[in-house]
């Protein structure tokens, strides 16, 4: 757990929260790198990504948000499902093994879309595929101190913290960092190849400061409290504004291709050269695409870019919530960042919000 | 570990070490030619395992190396002897190249997947069918059942149409179906030609024809997306209630398994809540018909 505010009535209570000066953090790192496929945020000439690192050095603790989440460790843009053969028909399931991976600076948002796709994944049909990799993974997030930038608005959606979802979870002191224990995964881990210590009284209020300091950084950027979204959303079925935003949508699909919480997939087979062998793929797909909805006669479902838009958006806001119990949207804006024509959560959910007020449809 | 996978059946609940994409086998025993686009296939499964499938319900269907379709059963339970039957137009990738199978051939398969014709609440009750063009396929499992069983069920009335005599589906069966006393079956096309002798015009033409006692009907339909709305207002106007209206419909049913997200209805997956509905359930939802 990672309240917002420890107490420092006992050390007892606080057994969970240990410090790691940040040259102890390098080094934790430096020992994993032999034992586990280390991913974590590293710098490109037109953002950050989360790649593999070979080096300690690689790694950007401190970075304002990555061009794709960490979802692509799980759900690989493509991915091979199975391999068969033509002759006879034979499924060959033959899946690569995922190394042991531990995943680095995943910042709150993205680790509530985790927490929601591991729910997809897992409930109803189980996906041996993203749960294969999840379940190899750990994940080490860290706390943002600060905004990424103007596009991000995860004090609304109430991804600014979280209380779970990580095996740890790190906290910038300055020059340490405070450590919160998720998972006993976490816990040996950190016992295995760290030399933390338990905090003491000075840092846990030093943590506190630095907590209490983060929040007013923060804006709210929604009119409204985001409990009202999914019934917003719900009474905005026939706003005007779908058909406004599908005169402006490219219908690019950029929105979901870097969106935390999109799952949307597209199965194909490819085929060797030999035309006997080949492979079923898994592709990451989009409702924003003209053909999404096309049945093999030709009929398409959603034709029309505004219902398209108003697809995605009613996933974000109301269906997913529904269905999965996690929000669709966890705030990080980087479906705004890439947006073309600027269609952007905040404005819609705000636009939606002020035609309810003001009854204007 | 390199595993060929053997016939998933379905089961309930969540299995953890069974890859719900891999599709088991089945051999092509029969094909049967209906029309120019449609063919019958029917498909056995290994060592006589039954499909245990409900009317209603479809399979993802794979020719390895094109891909993978969804295709309705288009046999009943009541039937299954150790096959089902497919009937598949051809009209994308997948069909087209089950179309160009021979019998002993292999194909993928999946499921059976979705919700099907809660048939057992059927009973004691008149049936009205209304199917239009390929939506037979689907329904023909219901109305083979319902007869395999047909003293546990009030009137059968069946209304057809097809866009032209050539392409109604199953011609035996219709003939074996007018033929009988307990079946009220009546045919349209909406383009006659030399031979036709029967109505012509779309399916909604043929209620006129009929009477019915709507409190004790249940009205089914199933055909292209056009048909619905016509269908349904016939329905209602001749009195049968939403919770007694089913539809069966069509959506690009990728995975089967409520997951790739390319078969929603609003919030519903398709492929796990349907694509069976009861009107009164879809009635709602902006993206249903």
């Amino acid at each position: 757990m990672a309240p917002l505010y420890y107490s420092i009535t006992t050390e007892e209570q606080n057994v969970s929260l240990t410090i790691l000066s940040k040259s102890a953090f390098q080094e934790f790192v430096a020992r994993l790198l032999p034992h586990y496929r280390v991913v974590g945020p590293v710098p490109h000439d037109i953002g950050y990504s989360f790649e593999e690192i070979q080096d300690v050095t690689e790694l950007r603790m401190e970075y304002p948000t990555t061009i794709l989440p960490p979802k692509k460790w799980f759900l690989p843009p493509k991915e091979t499902l199975f391999k068969f053969t033509r002759k006879n028909g034979g499924v060959i399931q033959d899946p690569p093994e995922t190394p042991p991976t531990v995943i680095l600076g995943v910042h709150t948002c993205d680790l509530h879309a985790i927490q929601l796709l591991d729910t997809v994944f897992s409930s109803g049909q189980y996906d041996v595929h993203y749960m294969g990799r999840r379940k190899k993974t750990l994940i080490i997030s860290i706390e943002c101190l600060s905004p990424c930038d103007e596009h991000s608005f995860c004090k609304d959606m109430g991804t600014l913290t979280a209380d779970e979802g990580y095996d740890l979870h790190l906290t910038d002191l300055g020059d340490s960092y405070a450590i919160d224990v998720g998972t006993q995964a976490g816990a040996d881990l950190l016992q295995n190849y760290s030399s933390s210590s338990v905090a003491t009284k000075e840092e846990i209020q030093k943590l506190n400061a630095v907590i209490n300091a983060k929040w007013p950084k923060f804006s709210y950027r929604l009119d409204f409290d985001v409990s009202e979204l999914s019934s917003i959303m719900e009474l905005s079925m026939k706003s005007p504004l779908w058909e406004e935003l599908g005169n402006r949508c490219l219908a690019c699909a950029s929105c979901t291709n870097v969106c935390p919480t999109c799952f949307c997939f597209d199965v194909k087979d490819e085929v060797e050269l030999d035309l006997v062998t080949g492979q079923r793929v898994r592709n990451w797909d989009s409702c924003q695409l003209d053909d999404f909805a096309t049945v093999a006669g030709g009929h398409n479902f959603r034709a029309s870019r505004a219902l398209r838009q108003r697809h995605r958006f009613m996933r974000k806001g109301k269906y997913i919530l529904d269905a999965h119990k996690h929000l669709g949207c966890v705030g990080c804006g980087r479906c705004a960042r890439a947006c073309l024509v600027n269609i952007t959560p905040v404005s819609t959910f705000n636009e939606l919000y002020r035609q309810q007020e003001t009854g204007s449809h | 570990m390199v595993t060929i996978a053997s016939y998933p059946q379905m089961q309930t609940g969540t299995i953890m070490d069974r890859d719900i994409y891999a599709p088991g086998l089945g051999t092509i025993v029969n094909i049967r030619p209906l029309t120019s686009l449609e063919k019958v296939f029917t498909i056995q499964l290994p060592e006589g395992q039954s499909l245990g499938h409900r009317p209603g319900q479809f399979m993802e269907v794979s020719v390895f190396g094109i891909g993978e379709a969804p295709i309705s059963i288009s046999s009943s339970p009541s039937r299954s002897n150790g096959t089902f039957e497919l009937c598949a137009r051809k009209v994308g990738d997948v069909t087209t190249a089950l179309h160009n199978l021979k019998v002993g051939d292999k194909v993928g398969l999946r499921g059976p997947f979705g919700r099907g014709f809660p048939y057992e609440n059927f009973r004691g009750k008149d049936i009205l069918f209304a199917p239009g063009g390929l939506g037979l396929a689907p329904l023909r499992s219901l109305i083979n059942q319902v007869l395999d069983e047909r003293n546990l069920y009030g009137r059968v009335i069946i209304l057809y149409g097809a866009r032209n005599p050539g392409e109604l589906l199953f011609k035996d069966e219709l003939k074996a179906w007018s033929e009988r006393d307990d079946v009220e079956l009546m045919l349209t096309v909406d383009r006659g030609d030399e031979a036709w002798t029967g109505n012509v015009g779309v399916i909604t033409t043929l209620f006129k024809f009929i009477s019915i006692y709507p409190r004790n009907t249940v009205a089914i339909t199933c055909g292209p997306p056009v048909m619905y709305r016509f269908v349904l207002m016939e329905f209602i106007g001749k009195g049968i209630s939403e919770g007694n209206i089913y539809l069966s419909l069509e959506r690009k049913m990728k995975c089967g398994v409520g997951k790739c997200g390319h078969c929603q209805i609003n919030n519903i997956y398709a492929c796990q809540s349907g694509p069976v509905f009861p009107y009164k359930e879809i009635k709602g939802l902006e993206e249903a018909l």
